[in-house]
């Protein structure tokens, strides 16, 4: 039975400009072959990868020129075929300089002898399956970017997950670049799908769609096969958030500090199944994703690119920023970082670039009201008003009673704020100084 | 430098600003600031000029003063000045809204920390202060006289509270607000429509105006024994619709919970049933129940902390 409940709280950004509208009726376009790319070893949540390249040597596309360290990290792959000219350091969207791969292209688009297609996926076995997501350097492209392989793996768990969960929802403003793989590549996001209950052992899965996306539920739907239900979401900011998808999706709450795997779900985000249905069958690894492009943009679209394309090429293709441009956003404009330049590579991550004005720019604090719209919008349950008046009086122990740790920073609070208070900045702060004490 | 601003996300705001909530309350309590007018005439008008006036001017001097920034923007002086009007009767002399406008800024809600810090409603608590130094002015009421713009003589006639056990006043009247009473308290058809606005723009929740009105008429219909007319007069009477929508409901005094609201809003109506009921006082005592719950608003909002999503009972 599709429910059609929601988590409590929430709320209904509104767009400025060239939002959603903008971008989602066009097809994804193809980015131009990239002259070089600049590949860095950390983009993935766990341990960065170790780079296994050295200058001179010349790699194929797909070739591992970074190998994974330890269980939750993933390798890197290059995305041109060429020479390594440089092995340096990159500046990424969170400020951290890490080491990257600078790899000229040779434009032959040479594929590595280790990318070849699966004969026959149905014989695959889910320890198989889990092992090609691992080699292929699968993480989740909603943009937290966990290693999709230790989702996928459930020996260990107990008990096994009985119901794959889909995030379809793209809850964050301005984005489309889920709902066109969704219109376009329905076929391959089922695929995934059924994949990815093969690997996690569930004969179950649910697609939460938002419904303001109808072509997308209406096209996932045309391509479900068995076991595979697509369910229409409340428009509901943060609906994309994994703790709220599962809870409409199921009616399962996860317990504060736990995984999905507690209430036996695994999550994952519909374009990661869509790569990961392209690793299985086709045998290719990670090397690129689709990236929106919108905001106080030239010409708003969503355009597939590949990993350690200089973000300033693409922005010359989509024609460049248009005027008033204040602030740059790197994924949407609830939980995306903003980034002093755009002198930055596309990294596994990278759902959206956003260029916004003044529009985007942080109101001067004023103080508490205590008018309550923060508690009523925390989807959480929390009261962040409190924990921010805590943290401000460093009291963080306080700010920890209060389930700051509970915070997913989805920026509810902050953007309904009449006083226009960081609550959102003061539970992050809570968390990290938390973190630190441990 | 870059060009760029680098900050934490969320990225984009909600257009609702402290100032807009409080605009939105100002629009609210217009009708019945309206109908004050309308019923007892220029004095009224003047009352609520003088007193807002009064309030904002006492802010920016206190802002000044202490060499803080002017706050006097965010309106919530406006609102305190037109409380307080609406609180007074419209024969009070005019030194007395400026007085008591004084108080609520500087004494009630400056030297707290300004806005949100308040432990007291500001208007109440100077409304209670100018009742117990000039409580004859305070209780001298005009007998409405619509329309008449001159003013009515000034009489010390009964209100409905004080002529209740005999009644006196139709229950439309009381309702349209053609009685004696307060500028802003006697028009419950304007009150009830500014509150709905409030209720419709979301800057007020349902909770504490139902919880206090509901639970101050159970009281009151248990102890008549079921008489639905006269609770329906005691709603309709006095301050209690004016105090449930417009001062229960004031932010920095409330607690900021669904389930405190309503526990805030039952003590409010409580209190107010065993002031009037069982104590039987011919003065007004909304104030003074609302005023109470302020101070107990705190020890409340412990008690009703929010629910945390994944707070699931282990082992279940």
């Amino acid at each position: 039975m599709a429910t059609t409940q929601t988590f409590g709280g929430g709320i209904h950004p509104h767009e400025i400009g060239n939002g959603k509208a903008s971008t989602c009726a066009s097809q994804i376009v193809n980015a131009a072959a990239p002259a070089r790319v600049t590949i860095v070893m950390a983009q993935h949540a766990g341990a960065p990868a170790k780079c296994c390249v050295s200058v001179g040597q010349t790699v194929n596309m797909g070739q591992v020129i970074g190998e994974a360290q330890g269980y939750i990290s993933a390798p890197i792959h290059s995305s041109v075929s060429g020479k390594v000219v440089a092995l340096t350091t990159c500046t990424v969207t969170n400020g951290r300089t890490v080491p990257a791969v600078v790899i000229e292209n040779d434009y032959e688009d040479r594929w590595d002898e280790s990318v070849k297609p699966c004969a026959d996926v149905d014989a695959l076995t889910p320890a198989e399956i889990v092992g090609i997501a691992q080699k292929a350097g699968i993480v989740g492209l909603g943009g937290a970017a966990f290693p999709t392989f230790v989702k996928l793996d459930t020996t260990k768990l107990d008990p096994k997950p009985d119901t794959l969960v889909v995030n379809g929802a793209e809850c964050e403003p301005y984005l489309t670049s889920d709902d066109r793989v969704m219109i376009e590549c329905a076929q391959k996001v089922i695929d995934g799908v059924s994949i990815a209950m093969k690997a996690t052992g569930v004969d179950k899965a649910i697609i939460g769609i938002e419904n303001n996306k109808p072509d997308a539920i209406s096209a996932l739907r045309d391509a479900a096969t068995a076991g595979i239900e697509v369910v229409s979401l409340p428009v509901m900011y943060p609906q994309g958030g994994e703790k709220m998808l599962i809870y409409a999706l199921t009616g399962r709450k996860v317990p504060n500090g736990a995984l999905p795997s507690a209430v036996r779900c695994v999550v994952l985000n519909v374009s990661t199944c869509a790569a990961l249905s392209d690793a299985v069958r086709e045998g290719k690894p990670l090397i690129e994703r689709v990236v929106t492009f919108a905001g106080r943009v030239a010409n708003p679209c969503n355009i597939r690119v590949r990993i350690g394309t200089s973000l300033m090429d693409l922005l010359e293709q989509v024609g460049g920023l248009t005027e008033g441009v204040r602030k740059l956003v790197i994924g949407g404009p609830m939980m995306g970082a903003s980034v002093p330049s755009v002198n930055l590579p596309i990294t596994k991550n990278f759902s959206g670039f956003l260029a916004f004005g003044e529009e985007a720019l942080s109101p001067e604090e004023s103080p508490c009201i205590r008018c309550g719209r923060c508690i009523r919008t925390c989807p959480m349950g929390l009261m962040p008003a409190k924990i921010d008046a805590m943290v401000r009086h460093d009291d963080y122990d306080g700010a920890i009673a209060l389930g700051a740790m509970n915070c997913m920073e989805c920026g509810a609070c902050t953007y309904a704020c009449p006083a226009k208070r960081e609550l959102t900045q003061s539970c992050r702060v809570a968390k990290a100084i938390a973190r630190s004490k441990k | 430098m870059s060009k760029y601003v680098v900050s934490s996300s969320p990225h984009l705001r909600d257009n609702v600003s402290t100032r807009s909530i409080m605009q939105d309350v100002c629009i609210a309590m217009l009708p019945a600031c309206a109908a004050g007018i309308l019923f007892f005439g220029y004095r009224a008008a003047v009352i609520l000029a003088l007193s807002v006036a009064a309030a904002v001017l006492s802010e920016w001097f206190y802002c000044k003063a202490t060499h803080q920034k002017v706050t006097v923007g965010d309106f919530s002086a406006v609102v305190t000045g037109m409380l307080l009007a609406m609180n007074v009767p419209s024969t009070v002399p005019y030194w007395m809204p400026i007085i008591g406008s004084v108080i609520a800024i500087l004494l009630v809600k400056m030297i707290f920390g300004g806005i949100g810090q308040n432990f007291m409603n500001p208007a109440l608590a100077a409304r209670a202060i100018l009742a117990l130094s000039w409580a004859q002015a305070m209780n001298s009421f005009a007998t409405p006289a619509f329309g008449n713009i001159a003013g009515a003589d000034v009489i010390a006639s009964a209100t409905p509270i004080s002529g209740a056990a005999n009644g006196g006043f139709t229950l439309l009247q009381l309702f349209l607000g053609n009685v004696p009473g307060t500028i802003g308290e006697t028009c419950k058809l304007a009150l009830l429509v500014g509150a709905a606005y409030l209720v419709w723009r979301k800057v007020i929740s349902w909770h504490i105006p139902v919880a206090f009105m509901g639970s101050f008429a159970v009281c009151y219909l248990i102890a008549t024994g079921f008489n639905v007319n006269e609770t329906a007069y005691q709603l309709l009477s006095g301050g209690l619709i004016l105090g449930a929508c417009f001062m229960a409901t004031d932010y920095a005094t409330s607690p900021a919970t669904d389930a405190g609201k309503l526990l805030f809003g039952l003590g409010c109506g409580l209190l107010l049933f065993i002031f009037r009921f069982v104590k039987n006082t011919p003065a007004e005592w909304c104030s003074f129940a609302i005023l109470l719950m302020n101070v107990v608003s705190p020890l409340i909002e412990r008690v009703t902390p929010s629910k945390s999503f994944g707070e699931v009972k282990k082992n279940a």
